[in-house]
């Protein structure tokens, strides 16, 4: 009875380094479930872009630290990726994704956001390609589906959070109907797939 | 069937080395025939903004861009602008103007003159922020501010002081935030959509075009302001930029960067000491 056509698993030996999380309205609450969910032995690197107002300080951080063992940074410029790790787009920035760290930007909004979900995912399914994995989760705009597009037509894996359960469903929706391949999970199946999925060891960019 | 065979790899219409390439060369012709040198600016921001010129200029690949810009200056202008211009606003993070009256202003009183530079100054709104608040702590008459960017068309925005009125609120907000002591709206005349900031507030300001990438030091300062314009740079170029500010400053002098920037990923963080917890200013010790 499976009626949609979903990523493929990767191949053996095929891992993901770097995991991209987009979320708007809903998303703190959606986010402190899902880290709580990844395992303490995550190998992959996690960025999560939430929207949040430009003057918002570094509260976010520290409440999803009390949620997950694995250290939890606020991105700034040219920081380096690491496995193992999650960390927070500021507000007021474009965070990007080069091959082993973030650049920031302060470009113009994008469809009303800095930060803006799809440039995150844009520049990781650029730099990561199919070691790249996409989630969007709950929100009440459109942002992140042009990007979870990319990710998923590079070979990279989509999944969208449920949208029956997530608190705002526009973005998620919107996510599945850019990518009908994509992997529809709720929040809690979301954690224990990532977990389930090999990760690769982050290339060292100065290597 | 052929997109899910193809799914394993990358899909056969989008090849990411040959996109590289493509900017590799645009940026390599952009140099040699305009002088202007982006070769070391950070991949994923030049790539986006390369991007929106294609679209902007009605191209569909890097390469049409390439032999559009070599051949019509106008378009070349066009993306010096896309590529250089760092959208900013006055009084950007409040709070880290309230930490330069606090913990800045009292070095300053210190020296008889001091001499600023704005480096990256994009179209001047930090400029104006920083003249407005020396002038309210009495240090205006003392300082000069060298206002400099690689882009003579925003240097020429910069020097009219005339910014757009609907941002007014959000700037009002800003500087009463940042401690500003009178009434914003003293500052400037509201003149059809544009505020005209007073021309008082330039007389200590000199504009000039000076290109970090390729540029010398050209003074000594005790203050230099960059802030969110190394964050196009990549890491290489970023560390001779610092080179270039270490050169630059006074000992004890000052370096202000933007909120989210930090020496850390730096060959110069040694030489400096933070001088502030929550904000990121800095003083040449070394």
């Amino acid at each position: 009875m499976q009626a949609r056509h979903v990523d493929p698993l990767p191949a053996l030996g095929v891992g993901y380094d770097i995991v991209v999380v987009g979320t708007s309205w809903g998303g703190l609450a959606a986010l402190r479930t899902f880290v709580s969910g990844v395992p303490d032995t995550f190998m992959m690197a996690i960025t999560l872009v939430q929207h949040r107002h430009k003057d918002s300080d570094h509260l976010l951080r520290v409440l999803l630290q009390e949620h997950t063992r694995l250290e939890v940074c606020e991105v700034e410029d040219k920081m380096p990726l690491q496995h193992g790790r999650i960390y927070v787009a500021p507000p007021d920035y474009h965070t990007l994704v080069e091959p082993g760290h973030f650049s920031l930007s302060t470009d113009a909004p994008v469809r009303y956001s800095r930060p803006s979900i799809d440039v995150t995912f844009s520049s990781a399914a650029d730099s990561y390609g199919h070691r790249t994995v996409g989630i969007v989760l709950t929100g009440a705009n459109a942002d992140g589906s042009q990007g979870l597009r990319q990710i998923s037509d590079r070979g990279g894996m989509a999944i969208v959070q449920d949208p029956a359960t997530a608190e705002s469903p526009t973005m998620p929706a919107a996510a599945v109907k850019a990518v009908p391949r994509a992997r529809v999970m709720s929040l809690a199946g979301i954690s224990a797939f990532l977990g389930s999925l090999p990760a690769g060891v982050p290339e060292r960019e100065d290597a | 069937m052929s997109s899910e065979t193809s799914l394993a790899g990358a899909p056969s219409t989008y090849n990411p080395d040959l996109e590289r390439l493509e900017i590799e060369l645009l940026l390599e012709g952009v140099f040699r025939h305009y002088g202007f040198d982006f070769r070391a600016y950070a991949y994923a921001s030049i790539r986006r903004r390369l991007w929106k010129r294609v679209e902007g200029e009605q191209l569909r690949t890097i390469s049409g861009l390439q032999a559009r810009i070599l051949h019509d200056t106008e378009a070349m202008e066009r993306l010096l602008l896309d590529l250089s211009v760092n959208v900013t606003a006055m009084f950007r993070d409040p709070s880290f103007y309230r930490e330069f009256r606090e913990k800045v202003v009292p070095l300053l009183r210190t020296y008889p003159f001091i001499r600023i530079w704005h480096a990256g100054c994009s179209t001047g709104e930090e400029v104006f922020s920083m003249a407005i608040l020396l002038e309210e702590e009495g240090l205006y008459d003392r300082a000069r501010l060298y206002a400099t960017d690689i882009n003579d068309v925003v240097l020429q925005r910069a020097k009219q002081g005339i910014f757009p009125l609907d941002r007014m609120q959000e700037y009002t907000e800003n500087y009463m935030k940042a401690g500003g002591k009178r009434s914003f709206s003293e500052y400037y005349t509201a003149k059809y959509d544009g505020a005209l900031f007073s021309p008082s507030l330039t007389r200590n300001v000199v504009f000039s075009q000076h290109n970090l990438v390729t540029d010398r030091s050209f003074s000594e300062f005790h203050v230099i302001f960059c802030r969110n314009v190394l964050i196009y740079f990549d890491k290489t170029l970023q560390n001779r930029v610092h080179s270039l500010f270490y050169d630059s400053l006074v000992m004890f002098g000052l370096m202000a960067l933007g909120s989210k920037e930090s020496l850390k990923f730096s060959q110069y963080e040694p030489c400096y000491e933070k001088l502030s917890v929550t904000e990121k200013l800095y003083r040449k010790v070394h």
